[in-house]
């Protein structure tokens, strides 16, 4: 028998004040992200911003400058460029001023061919995303994203107790402000398929979260230790083996999409196999010890 | 127990020949037709296939204000036919206009004669004093309301008729809330073309030059109340520059486009320049014979959405109902305008609020890498299980295969859309599947080490690890149902292959691998398990 994490006896009870103290600081940069988000501070995409994004093949390698002065010269300069590693390819995106419904693509297409007329491009996409539909978008994201974290605690309750249910989802709400936190920090861009993303690991975050809280369930009805300290514990270290090794799988599915899947799935597989990292982390060291806080120490019997 | 396991093997025969039957069409061309034509296919996104996504905000109140204008100039003539004077015209909101009328007996043969007209318009007297009278109009709210729904559905009519002539494969155009026009081109290769040829209104304007105006006043912004100002496109055949010159013209169309009866493409002989050959109905052809007759030696504006293509002379009476639009148009140009003069105008303009352009190349190119990172992704699951789990391991790789089989058919089956994001909820989708089967043979392990017999185990391990897996399902596909509640297109296409993917592999991981293990049981207990 093939073992990854043999036999454990670790005190996560013991650990927690360390594990909240290193979430409590990510999730509070995680809301300042938030927040700066909210006033516009971030690297939003085009689709939750409104804009325009052009990816641009170019025959023969080009300089990023020239590239960037032939776009600012013609009028945008605000245009952000980004090349894609390893091919003539640019991202370019001009974002949207206040209202004005605005349809550059065209335009900067044309600056391109002007500029670089011995140097022939071919235009792989266009987005050009208007003010109101990237307010739409954005409503949407955010709605659905509270409708989930509502829905999952109701699932929970139901199927459990509600102070699991809360607990779940406490973790939950940590591990997506988390990602936000992460990904602000590294500067990536925050668009549709990252709310996706984000949505996608508060689910699977869950995966985790309820496998160890079956246990626990599990070891409450059999009374194989006396306090609830010792119990969550028992049950955390029982089921380490297979909350890691779940992970683990899906993980190695992300890590195949992130560097094999192309630039457009690039930043979504990153938020994926971050995510599943940091729900695996919370199940273990968030969402139990809350449990365990708010319960006491009593060994009350719960549901099922 | 025997008896169970044949029924259960049966089932997932079943399942996996219909399965396969569903699922080939979409994957190969070599298939009898009358199987790969009466199949429901799953369809590629437009990511995927490239194409164009494109929603329009149809500005209605545009076409309120313009049916408004032309029910002011149709007062306008019953008044003039019955000798009363207008002494101005002035617009009141968008549904509605006021007339002044000089002083005199004018009022109520005016009222009269109006309310004989069209039932559309109220018409009610204003104030009647010693130097005039005015007459309020405005559309009944019936009339507006109809325009309204009018503007979008005659827009979705039109746009689908230009795209049909212009020959796009299984084209999308829906209406979409009240005044919103979504269209979906997939595989189209000319992008900026086909968004010129739906964003265009199209309308087409015969008026005739005002020649005694000076253009320079009207430059300042001196110009008659009924003239306006519009620009001469010119283009320059050997440089392919583009001028435009000012040129003031009446506001009222002598002849519009909704007379236009067909629409040609033809060549200039010596330049090889194209141009667009009209001919009119009956009716229009009337008019033109009319409006040619009464303006011999007059110049003639020939505007498509407020551009002046040409104006020429008239040299003589026109009676044949032909007229020529030039304007050193290329081929694709002249042939782009010729289709939307042929299918029509839009009743209201719109204004592209949402364009999201694939060229061909990123969607074969996203549909490699996203097969690839598929296959390198389901290798390393699949290869971690059998290291790891040793023949349990093979069992649980083999209900991945039939998971992912049974996905497409569901796919298939219900001609969902597969989107590049649909391909990573696949992936994703791999990767959480093997997920019940580690939970149940982890618990099986746990009971072994127990001390339990193989047997008691396995059931045992399926039997704890069954309420888990199925909660840990249950919050994954309540986040995808609301994605795909809330999600667009391509994101609906990653909800769509994730959620069928969890919820199908309740039945592979649970039932599948388990009839596995109690097939081996059936005769004699098992005594080792290789997991």
């Amino acid at each position: 028998m093939l073992e990854l994490i043999k036999h454990t006896d670790i005190d996560f009870m013991k650990l927690k004040k360390y594990a909240f103290a290193f979430s409590g600081v990510i999730v509070l940069f995680g809301l300042y992200a938030v927040f700066q988000i909210y006033a516009g501070r971030a690297n939003l995409g085009i689709d939750l911003a409104g804009g325009t994004a052009i990816q641009v093949r170019f025959a023969q390698p080009v300089a990023m400058d020239q590239v960037r002065q032939s776009i600012a010269g013609g009028g945008f300069p605000e245009a952000s460029l980004q090349a894609v590693s390893g091919e003539n390819i640019f991202i370019i995106k001009v974002s949207a001023r206040g209202k004005e419904e605005r349809m550059v693509g065209e335009k900067v297409v044309g600056l391109l061919r002007e500029g670089f007329p011995s140097n022939p491009q071919t235009v792989e996409s266009v987005a050009e995303i208007g003010p109101a539909i990237g307010k739409k978008l954005r409503t949407d994201a955010v709605f659905a994203l509270f409708v989930s974290a509502a829905a999952i605690i109701i699932y929970l309750a139901w199927r459990f107790e509600f102070k699991f249910g809360v607990a779940a989802a406490l973790a939950t709400f940590h591990d997506v402000i988390m990602l936000v936190g992460i990904f602000y920090l590294l500067g990536r861009e925050m668009d549709l398929l990252f709310i996706t993303a984000l949505l996608t690991i508060g689910g699977y975050s869950l995966t985790d979260t309820v496998v160890v809280f079956d246990r626990i369930r599990e070891n409450i009805r059999l009374r194989k230790r006396s306090t609830f300290s010792e119990t969550i514990n028992l049950s955390v270290n029982e089921v380490l083996s297979r909350t890691v090794i779940t992970s683990l799988t899906t993980f190695l599915a992300c890590v195949a999409l992130l560097l094999f899947g192309g630039v457009v799935l690039r930043d979504f597989s990153l938020a994926l196999a971050i995510g599943i990292i940091i729900g695996t982390y919370s199940s273990i060291f968030v969402a139990s010890p809350i449990v365990a806080m708010w319960r006491g120490e009593k060994m009350i019997q719960v549901k099922r | 127990m025997g008896k169970s396991i044949w029924g259960r093997t049966t089932l997932i025969a079943v399942l996996t020949a219909a399965s396969i039957i569903l699922v080939l069409p979409s994957l190969t061309d070599s298939l009898p037709v009358a199987w790969k034509e009466k199949s429901p296919k799953i369809h590629l996104g437009l990511d995927l296939q490239g194409g164009v996504f494109l929603r329009l905000a149809v500005e209605i109140d545009k076409a309120i204000e313009n049916t408004t204008l032309r029910y002011a100039d149709d007062a306008r003539a019953i008044l003039r036919e019955k000798g009363i004077p207008v002494l101005a015209m002035a617009k009141n909101g968008i549904d509605g206009f006021s007339l002044t009328l000089p002083p005199g007996d004018f009022a109520d043969r005016a009222m009269k004669g109006l309310k004989e007209g069209v039932g559309t318009v109220d018409y009610t007297l204003g104030s009647v004093t010693s130097s005039g009278a005015t007459i309020q109009a405005r559309m009944t709210p019936g009339e507006v309301q109809a325009i309204r729904a009018n503007a979008v559905t005659q827009g979705v009519e039109t746009i689908r008729n230009r795209i049909d002539q212009f020959g796009v494969r299984e084209p999308q155009i829906v209406a979409e809330g009240e005044d919103r026009i979504v269209v979906q081109l997939p595989g189209v290769k000319d992008q900026q073309r086909a968004i010129e040829l739906v964003g265009k209104t199209a309308l087409l304007e015969f008026k005739l030059v005002d020649e005694g105006a000076s253009v320079e006043e009207a430059l300042k912004g001196n110009l008659r109340e009924d003239d306006q100002l519009l620009y001469l496109k010119n283009v320059e055949p050997q440089t392919g520059r583009a001028t435009k010159t000012p040129i003031v013209v009446r506001k009222r169309a002598v002849l519009t486009g909704d007379t236009i009866k067909t629409a040609r493409v033809n060549f200039q002989s010596q330049q090889g320049g194209a141009y667009v050959s009209l001919s009119f109905d009956n009716r229009g052809a009337r008019i033109f014979d009319r409006v040619t007759a009464e303006n011999v030696k007059r110049r003639l504006a020939i505007v498509l959405d407020d551009t002046v293509y040409s104006a020429p002379v008239i040299q003589e009476r026109i009676s044949g109902g032909e007229a020529q639009i030039t304007g050193s148009f290329t081929p694709e140009e002249a042939s782009d305008l010729a289709i939307v003069l042929r299918a029509g105008s839009l009743p209201a303009p719109v204004k592209i609020i949402q364009n999201v352009s694939v060229g061909p190349s990123l969607g074969r190119d996203s549909i490699q890498k996203g097969i690839r990172a598929a296959f390198i992704g389901g290798f390393l699951v699949i290869g971690f299980m059998l290291v790891y789990y040793r023949f349990a391991g093979l069992v649980a790789d083999v209900a991945l295969v039939f998971n992912i089989l049974f996905l497409l058919a569901g796919m298939s089956a219900l001609e969902a859309t597969l989107t590049l994001p649909g391909i990573a909820g696949i992936i994703l989708a791999i990767g959480m599947a093997v997920d019940s089967n580690v939970l149940i043979f982890e618990r099986i392990r746990e009971e072994l080490r127990s001390k339990k017999t193989v047997r008691a185990s396995i059931d045992a391990g399926y039997e704890k690890a069954f309420w888990t897996v199925v909660d840990s399902h249950v919050t994954t596909l309540i986040t995808s149902m609301i994605l795909f509640q809330f999600g667009t297109g391509p994101i609906k296409g990653f909800a769509v292959t994730l959620s069928m993917g969890v919820a199908i592999n309740l039945f592979t991981a649970l039932v599948c691998t388990k009839v596995v293990f109690d097939y081996l049981n059936a005769r004699r207990p098992m005594q080792t398990l290789s997991i």
